[in-house]
């Protein structure tokens, strides 16, 4: 159907929102089926200082120093951005930098914790169990404490949403169960394991934002969680405002903006956030964790990961804590030899391919790929010419024109990009999917964005050189007036007093002051 | 004979009262300075550095905007200003002749330096502090990398050296497609004909 | 009425000034690189051809005729012309500098620009009323104004296609002014009486 008509049928109600565009890649949800293990501790955690959008933090241990699990080793420099604890207990053994997940392939200061085995759990924070009662203030400082960031991938800093504010009333929570990724299935498995916890931390946010309804989203592939998430809605007597929604899979389906639309109607405009259209949105794993934060007083030290791939022979679902190297984990999985390989971190759409499989898990670590060089083929052919088919556009969930954005970007015509709206676009990877010319679409989306901010940062850079080298220029222009009047009023008392030698000393011992320091350190009195 | 003074006299009045017309506006739309200098001001890097040839980026963007001096001296600012006030001017791109360096910064021996205050006085941004007779040290984002510090210094104890890549200002190169660097590089050939 | 939209549909499309008289190609090759820099010129341009078409009819029914200097006819008009584009001069130089040094050479050239004399000459060779003669003079700009637009917004989707070497730059403009032009044809079987 043409996306005016479906677009018009929608705002008369006559059909479900749905956001345009988007793709059908093939699920490869392998891992679906098998329940989540527990992970056994590695010898040694690596835990890079910056795991969530926002400034890195610093740490607060030294080198020697035991730490137990749940420990704040780092601190958060800066509103957006969270502490990091320790996964486990163990001694520090040294902090320096490790590869990330990261496309640069460059490293991050990191602190390297050798477990000793004990587990041995810091108990300082307590559990809240009368949270319904409990100040939202408080509640909020707690997931900021325990480290709480988007466990979706984007890692935001999970308290900066988790907010009360007058001009912009939360009227509904949204918890994303969607898992659009191929492969990935941690989200999945939680809700099928988790689904009371992940239910009661819902109860948690409503109650941190004031909100009065609640939607659990969740694509219509994966029936057990849905049921799941279902039975434990129904076991709880008073709530009739919260609701399971079943939604057609459909890839970026659970994209924040995509998501809040499909469900409510609602765009968020750009450069806006949910809370301005009154709505918040959170993943499911996030809400567990936050279930652990409050409930149990347990900082995020954590998490479910998907280690998946067709090169894999057993695919899983794994708790692991952070810090856990990945290679440990493919390991565990029955691969060793990663030659050919490319391993990816997150899902095969939006996750960054690595190099190899020496990072450690970090709080976006959602899922772990080994994919066949088969498997990634069609990101190794040949990019051809553009052939002006259009499906780029018509995929595209912004209802951007990604070709000609490419174009742009390849030509360095960046301002044109930005007014073509270039930062609207979320990199799904949609173009790029359906491009049969494989043009690396959103590459060159991210090359463009790099260099706008590059622009950006270097004019920033030089409007601040300017304006000290204009004071600067000023201040010259200043000394030398005053040094100018002095001399004349020097030499104007010097005229009737030819005999007096004290205006001389006065002038030589102004001139050098002046001369040797970098302000005017004379008082306006004197030239006045 | 009173056809050519006919002729002659509505021609001569015609053109007196345009003329009048246009002294008027003239008048009314004089424009005060040039707005250019400050438009051209805000593409230069504001190094400071002379490398153009002019006494600083202002004194620069003064002559180019009076059309003393070509597109093409800012060393630092490199293709993308050069360009970028070519099309501004409305005049052909010329290619920078010298490369740029890459982005460096001064640096300050400190158990050398013997506190002369010479750096801080060459310093067209203010980016060195000290003090007669105590160390100087260069701070670092405020450094343009001009090197104007380097030469009055008496006992060489400013080092330049390469700025320290950092991972928030990493951005994604251009795709590794043949197609990718085919475009660019025609762009490129296509600017040095023109 | 039927005569007044007539006049306007023939100016603007049948008869553009561009692409069907061939009249104007200077401004138009030289400012449609960009769509900012073509839409002032095509307003500059508006606005000097609708008044030198009126004035020059203005002048020719009360100057020229009754004194029978027609033999001055092209001397007059460029006259009105160029202080018309004087005055719009300095107006821009004022209103926009950045328009201003876009335009560069080509805004004291509309002076030149043969199809505003090109109107102004048409307009009295057609013994138009003087209505007729202020709407055909804004329909020929207009003419201009879109066709200019239209271009340069090709010429920037253009600019930025891996084109060969060779094509870059004027040739591509050149053949896609040419194309435009084929299809401007197509508007001469527009109306039927």
């Amino acid at each position: 159907m043409p996306a005016t008509l479906r677009n018009l049928a929608q705002r008369l109600g006559m059909m479900a929102h749905s956001f345009p565009g988007g793709v059908h890649p093939e699920q490869h949800k392998v891992s679906g089926a098998t329940a989540i293990e527990v992970n056994a501790l590695a010898p040694v955690h690596i835990l890079p200082m910056k795991q969530h959008i926002g400034a890195p933090c610093s740490a607060l241990v030294n080198i020697g120093d035991r730490v137990l699990r749940g420990q704040k080793i780092a601190k958060s420099e800066g509103y957006v951005s969270v502490p990091i604890h320790a996964p486990t207990s163990g001694r520090v053994v040294k902090i320096e930098e490790h590869p990330i997940a990261h496309p640069s392939g460059m490293g991050m200061p990191s602190i390297f914790i050798e477990t000793d085995g004990d587990d041995a759990v810091d108990q300082t924070l307590e559990p809240i169990s009368d949270w319904l009662n409990a100040d939202p203030a408080i509640l909020r400082e707690r997931a900021r404490m325990c480290g709480l960031a988007g466990l979706g991938g984007a890692v935001f800093p999970t308290f900066i949403k988790l907010v009360r504010d007058q001009r912009f009333p939360i009227e509904t929570v949204i918890l994303n169960g969607i898992e659009c990724e191929p492969w990935l299935t941690s989200d999945h498995r939680l809700m099928t394991e988790s689904a009371t916890e992940i239910l009661i931390g819902m109860r948690m946010i409503k109650h941190m934002v004031g909100a009065t309804a609640g939607l659990i989203a969740i694509e219509d592939n994966k029936p057990k969680a849905i049921a799941a998430m279902r039975e434990a809605v129904a076991a709880v007597n008073d709530l009739n405002d919260v609701r399971v929604v079943e939604l057609p899979t459909r890839y970026p389906q659970g994209s924040e903006k995509q998501l809040i639309y499909t469900l409510t109607g609602r765009e968020v405009p750009a450069g806006k956030l949910p809370m301005h259209v009154g709505i918040i949105c959170q993943n499911v794993g996030t809400t567990k964790a936050l279930y652990d934060a409050i409930a149990l007083g347990e900082p995020l030290t954590e998490r479910v990961v998907t280690v998946s791939g067709d090169a894999l022979p057993r695919p899983a679902n794994l708790l692991v804590r952070l810090g856990t190297p990945a290679r440990l984990l493919f390991a565990r999985q029955g691969l060793e030899d990663f030659t050919g390989l490319q391993i990816v971190h997150g899902g095969p759409m939006m996750g960054e391919r690595l190099k190899g499989p020496d990072i450690p898990v970090v709080k976006s670590t959602n899922g772990l790929l080994a994919l066949s060089a088969n498997a990634m083929a069609a990101a190794h052919t040949v990019e051809q010419p553009c052939i002006r088919c259009g499906h780029c556009s018509e995929a595209c969930p912004i209802s951007l024109t990604p070709n000609l954005l490419a174009d742009q970007c390849r030509s360095d015509q960046f301002d044109k990009a930005a007014d073509y709206q270039l930062f609207d676009c979320i990199e799904c990877g949609c173009c790029s999917y359906v491009c049969p010319s494989n043009i690396p679409l959103v590459h060159y989306f991210r090359y463009g964005k790099g260099q706008i901010a590059l622009t950006r940062r270097e004019q920033a850079f030089a409007e601040a050189s300017r304006q000290r080298s204009e004071s600067r220029d000023a201040r010259i222009e200043r000394e030398k007036a005053e040094k100018a009047a002095r001399r004349s009023r020097v030499r104007q008392t010097h005229a009737p007093k030819p005999d007096t030698s004290k205006p001389e000393t006065a002038k030589t011992d102004n001139a050098t002051a002046t001369n040797s320091s970098n302000t005017a350190n004379t008082k306006p009195e004197e030239h006045s | 004979m009173t056809g050519l003074l006919y002729a002659l006299a509505s021609l001569g009045a015609f053109a007196l009262l345009a003329g009048l017309v246009l002294a008027i506006a003239q008048k009314m739309f004089h424009v005060e300075g040039d707005p250019m200098v400050d438009k051209i001001d805000a593409m230069l890097p504001q190094t400071q550095c002379g490398q153009c040839g002019y006494p600083g980026c202002k004194p620069y963007a003064t002559a180019i905007a009076g059309g003393e001096a070509e597109v093409n001296h800012c060393v630092p600012g490199g293709e993308r200003t050069m360009l970028q006030i070519a099309d501004l001017m409305g005049v052909e791109p010329k290619a920078v002749e010298e490369e740029a360096a890459a982005p460096r910064l001064a640096f300050v021996r400190e158990d050398e330096c013997i506190g002369c205050t010479l750096c801080i006085k060459a310093c067209p941004v203010d980016a060195i502090i000290g003090a007669p007779k105590q160390y100087h040290t260069v701070i670092a984002d405020h450094c343009t990398g001009c090197e104007l510090c380097v030469e009055p210094c008496p006992v060489d104890c400013i080092d330049m050296v390469t700025k320290p890549e950092l991972l928030e200002h990493w951005s994604w190169p251009l795709p590794d497609t043949r197609r990718s660097q085919l475009a660019h590089e025609r762009r490129e050939q296509h600017a040095g004909h023109a | 009425m039927t005569e007044i939209a007539l006049t306007l549909l023939s100016a603007v499309l049948v008869n553009n000034f561009v692409l069907t008289k061939f009249l104007g190609i200077c401004p138009f090759l030289g400012t449609s690189s960009k769509v900012e820099t073509a839409v002032g010129m095509s307003f500059a341009v508006m606005f000097v051809m609708t008044l030198a078409s009126t004035a020059s009819w203005l002048v020719q029914q009360y100057v020229l005729i009754p004194l029978d200097l027609l033999y001055l006819q092209t001397i007059f008009f460029i006259l009105i012309i160029a202080s018309l584009v004087q005055f719009i001069e300095m107006m821009i130089h004022k209103t926009s500098p950045v328009l201003y040094q876009g335009l560069g050479i080509f805004l004291p050239l509309i002076t030149t620009n043969c199809a505003v004399l090109g109107v102004a000459i048409l307009n009295v060779q057609q013994d138009q009323t003087f209505l007729t003669s202020a709407l055909f003079g804004a329909g020929a700009a207009m003419g201009f104004a879109l066709v200019l637009i239209l271009f340069a917004g090709l010429r920037e989707r253009i600019e930025i296609a891996p084109a060969p070497i060779a094509f870059k730059g004027s040739p591509l403009a050149l053949i896609t002014a040419g194309m435009m032009s084929l299809a401007f044809m197509g508007f001469s079987g527009l109306v039927k009486i």
